[in-house]
């Protein structure tokens, strides 16, 4: 077998079992990673010197872990980490220029569990800038080549992360997922993304877009590899106040119990809702094929399919644009060149405190961000306040309660990820409305908080991955993980087909 | 340190008594204060809150605003609210909500305060003044304090060690009808956070900051006038000035038949006059929205009980008991208790006299010497160069009849001037009062043979002369000899003469 499509858990056993090194893993991925991450321009920060003594570093604690008796759950495990989290000194872009020059002098609170758990980490991941856009096109680093196809997106922001994972430079990543950001790009490159609910992962050290949106969430090739990420870096932090209580039990666990039991309908007794407004026009009808047949397949598992309805589905985007805007224009006010970051005049001649404002931000910040924050603070301001951000509060509650009501009914529900397979780099940048529907079916989730997970589910005519949503309510990982792992299994698309790259 | 000493007519008062504009116009006046909370670390980082260290040694990424990082309440600080806001016998609310608010300058980290806007802690409160009169208290919310700027010659400094800091903010009703009134408010609410041990109340140092709004209108009039507010003021006695220039100042314009413009002034204490700050707050639009990265705040009834249970002594409870504990008046409770710190002093000298003189005594010489030299020389009230226990030993020795009164003040001097315990002052300059009978009978039979005509004088019926010779008496000992001995003697002794 390929070494490079064993899945993380096999990575870690090879390991815990002395028939694999720290380094050697490391070593072997970093070397086969070179030429791929030009190529394909996956990562902002790459050196196979922070790879090599972040290896050795890893291999001394899993050979101490050893010594007491312990098994790393990711012993050796090479992880990509998208560039709007935290690892103390290294660079910490967010994709902007605005960062030029930091280091962060903390690790955030996810990356300190991976530490713990004897991960390596491969570098920053490439992403669109401070985690706005739906194709690793607004990024100041460039634009990140899906390795099916390089002249296609891999969809955003965390496409640095999901290209990596897909064209194997590491089995593992890490992304943020703020309105689709894990899903999407997870969906176009054919790999597996988890947004979990709102409050399972701490948020500290993750940059902020979205604070009430924000999760960090795991990219891998499997449900399973997924599964096992999330329950390194989920639990309460004390240092995140909106950090939920940890959650009882391993995923991980779970599912190595279900590849036991072989049954031949293990999904006997699950209720999945397939939501009704997510078939409508809009949707590429290569997808809606994909998406109904992987529908079928459930079924035939012992699903107990139904049809269901969320009416407000639709006020989605424009709640959405309106509240992770808002929230944006205030989150991104600290970037100011007082402290950090850029710094620049407009006239070197007349140091003017309003000058140095407006010339780091407008020159720092690109496009999109900017045009965020102008969208942001308008709907802060006064006067509009109550029109537009007050509203969208509401809204959003109107929204998760639709979402409520149907888990009443269904335990999980059952979405396409996205209307589109990848599309052309350059072809909706010019677009911005046509790019913010890319985030259609995804974007409800973050509005609502509850967990929901991309699975590859077949290709389109031109090969390119089309990916299927599930969704459940808060905290109910255990049914989310045991749906998307059975399908997984009895479909194992992740071992069909293999970017050409 | 306030000034205690009464019946001095104030500035205002002053003012006042000299101007007929405030015949005609009625000022309003609203009060705003921000105390810095005595808790051991900021409102939402663990960074020390201690006052002095160097420039931005006192700082963490989070109350830095570096990139990732999330704010974590400091319960002690709401622990702190709740303390004031029983206090003032408010209405505490048990869901409050934190709220950015937004704009841009060095010394505010994030580019937002997080602080507390639609939804305050706590609400309708009061504060009662000396005649009774109650002044409303709108709210008290928590918020964080930004750095510091410095301005040089060709840059800017900015100290964040500051940034974070907890802060209430308690913003009164425009009760307040009068400069004095103001002041005494002030003086009352700080008086009150140093009770409750939550706040400083330094106003030089900044942990008690006043901001006046101040408006007038033609008396008997229900309409408000517009307002002006005055920022950044820094002793009582500028706030009272302020407020009395800055009504003058508003009735001159409305006189000449012009319109008060609502704007933002500082006080120039030197000129006495209120002028425009120059920066552009005015316009400012915050854009507040509730702080998605924190919970809002449940205060429960049981963590109010626990407070409650624990609230230090309140002055005014505290006055009382000084009443009926220590037999003083009214007058001497008050201004004994007016600080916390007199207040400990005053009972520590009390416990250390162990009754060796009255309570009285014991007040009256706190009030009078021990304060009078606090004023003078700025000495600080919990060390102060003479101690109770300095105070207790002279109070001790006038007790027991070692000295006099009158003595024991020039020995109080020498302790002030040069240091030292009142007992080796005493051995040391041969203070030790004299009581002996035979000496004294001979001193006084020696001044009375020596002074015939005030003799007959006095037996003739002019009483006044015996503190003439009282005085002669005294002078002959060099003030040493007991006093009421030697009144005693002398009156004998005239008594045998008369008859």
């Amino acid at each position: 077998m390929d070494p490079f499509k064993k899945q993380a858990y096999e990575i870690a056993q090879d390991v815990n079992e002395g028939k694999a090194t720290v380094t050697e893993v490391a070593e072997a991925y970093s070397r086969r990673a070179t030429s791929l991450i030009q190529q394909l321009n996956t990562h902002i920060y790459w050196s196979e010197e922070q790879i090599k003594n972040h290896s050795l570093l890893q291999a001394d604690r899993c050979a101490n872990a050893k010594k007491n008796g312990q098994k790393l759950p990711l012993a050796g495990v090479p992880i990509v980490i998208k560039d709007n989290i935290c690892v103390k000194d290294l660079p910490l872009t967010c994709a902007s220029k605005i960062l030029d020059g930091y280091k962060p002098v903390y690790n955030a609170t996810v990356i300190e569990k991976l530490e713990a758990a004897g991960a390596v980490f491969f570098g920053k991941a490439n992403l669109d800038e401070f985690a706005m856009g739906s194709s690793n096109e607004n990024s100041a680093y460039g634009v990140v080549k899906n390795p099916w196809d390089k002249e296609y997106v891999p969809g955003g922001s965390s496409g640095g992360s999901a290209a990596a994972v897909a064209a194997a430079i590491a089995p593992t990543a890490l992304g943020s997922d703020t309105g689709g950001s894990v899903r999407q790009p997870a969906s176009f490159c054919g790999v597996v993304g988890f947004k979990p609910t709102y409050g399972s992962v701490s948020r500290y050290g993750l940059v902020a877009f979205g604070s009430s949106l924000d999760q960090i969430g795991p990219i891998c090739r499997t449900v399973r590899d997924t599964a096992l990420i999330y329950d390194v870096i989920g639990g309460h932090d004390p240092k995140d106040s909106t950090s939920a209580v940890s959650r009882q039990g391993s995923l991980d666990d779970m599912l190595k119990k279900i590849e036991i039991a072989n049954e031949s309908r293990p999904l006997a007794g699950l209720k999945i809702g397939v939501v009704k407004e997510s078939f409508q026009e809009g949707l590429d009808s290569e997808v809606g094929l994909s998406v109904k047949t992987a529908i079928q397949k459930l079924e035939s598992l012992g699903a107990q399919i139904s049809e269901v309805s969320l009416p407000t589905i639709s006020y989605s985007i424009a709640t959405y644009y309106i509240i992770a805007t808002a929230e944006a224009s205030s989150n991104l006010s600290r970037y100011d060149g007082v402290r950090y970051g850029l710094r620049k005049f407009s006239d070197p001649q007349k140091y003017s405190l309003e000058d140095m404002y407006i010339t780091s931000r407008s020159e720092g910040f690109g496009r999109e961000v900017k045009q965020r924050i102008m969208l942001g603070a308008y709907a802060l301001s006064s006067g509009y306040y109550d029109a537009y951000f007050h509203k969208a509060t509401r809204a959003r509650q109107m929204i998760t309660n639709d979402f409520k009501k149907a888990f009443m009914n269904v335990d999980l529900l059952v979405t396409p990820t996205a209307p589109t397979t990848a599309f052309k780099i350059g072809q909706k940048v010019d677009d911005p409305l046509s790019m913010y529907l890319n985030d259609i079916y995804t974007i409800g989730v973050n509005l609502a908080g509850i967990p929901a997970i991309s699975i590859p589910c077949g290709y389109s005519s031109k090969g390119l991955p089309v990916g299927l949503q599930l969704m459940a309510n808060n905290f109910n990982d255990e049914l989310l993980f045991k749906g998307a792992f059975c399908y997984e299994q009895s479909t194992k698309w992740y071992n069909q087909r293999f970017p050409s790259c | 340190m306030s000034n205690l000493q009464s019946g001095t007519i104030s500035a205002s008062q002053a003012a006042e008594a000299s101007n007929p504009i405030f015949a005609k116009y009625e000022p309003v006046i609203g009060l705003e204060v921000h105390c810095q909370l005595k808790t051991k670390s900021k409102l939402f980082c663990s960074c020390s809150t201690e006052f002095g260290a160097l420039p931005n040694n006192n700082t963490c990424p989070i109350c830095l605003g570096h990139p990732g990082v999330l704010p974590v309440l400091n319960e002690d600080a709401v622990n702190f609210a709740i303390r004031l806001a029983l206090a003032i016998n408010a209405q505490l609310n048990p869901v409050s909500v934190f709220s950015r608010k937004q704009y841009f300058y060095p010394d505010l980290p994030k580019g937002y305060q997080i602080t507390q806007y639609d939804l305050p802690y706590c609400i309708k409160g009061k504060l009662v003044l000396s005649d009774g009169k109650q002044i409303g208290i709108t709210r008290a919310h928590l918020e964080e304090d930004a750095g510091k700027n410095v301005h040089g010659d060709k840059s800017s400094y900015v100290d964040l060690n500051r940034a974070g800091i907890p802060l209430i903010e308690i913003v009164s009703e425009p009760d307040i009808r009068h400069p004095a009134e103001a002041a005494e408010y002030l003086k009352k609410l700080r008086s009150l956070v140093r009770h409750l041990e939550i706040c400083d109340g330094n106003l030089e140092e900044g942990s008690f900051r006043c901001d006046a709004n101040v408006s007038i209108r033609p008396r008997g009039s229900e309409k408000f006038g517009t307002r002006a507010e005055i920022k950044n003021l820094n002793s009582f006695k500028n706030i009272e000035r302020a407020i009395t220039y800055e009504i003058i100042r508003q009735a001159d314009i409305l006189e000449s038949g012009g319109k008060v413009i609502q704007q933002t002034l500082q006080f120039d204490a030197a000129s006495g006059k209120t002028t425009p700050m120059r920066s552009k707050e005015e316009s400012h639009d915050y854009r507040y929205f509730p702080e998605p990265d924190l919970r809002p705040l449940n205060i429960s009834s049981e963590r109010i009980s626990f407070v409650q249970s624990n609230l230090p002594e309140l002055p005014e409870k505290m006055a009382e008991r000084f009443k009926s504990q220590f037999d003083l008046n009214d007058y001497d409770a008050r201004v004994l208790t007016s600080e916390k710190e007199l207040a400990l002093f005053f009972e520590d000298v009390v416990k250390k006299v162990a009754n060796k003189v009255s309570y009285k005594i014991v007040a009256n010489w706190v009030l009078s010497e021990f304060l009078r030299e606090v004023n003078a020389r700025d000495w600080s009230l919990t060390n102060p160069p003479v101690t109770s226990g300095h105070l207790a030993q002279l109070l001790q020795l006038i007790g027991e009849g070692t000295i006099s009164g009158k003595i024991a003040k020039t020995v109080f001097e020498e302790m002030v001037e040069q240091g030292g315990w009142p007992e080796e002052i005493v051995k040391a300059k041969g203070l030790v009062q004299v009581s002996d009978n035979k000496l004294i009978e001979e001193t006084v039979a020696k001044v009375i043979a020596e002074n015939p005509e005030q003799l007959s004088q006095l037996l003739a019926g002019r009483d006044k002369l015996m503190g003439f010779f009282v005085g002669q008496i005294m002078k002959l000992s060099d003030g040493k000899f007991n006093p009421a001995m030697v009144n005693k003697v002398l009156k004998e002794k005239l008594d045998a003469l008369r008859k």
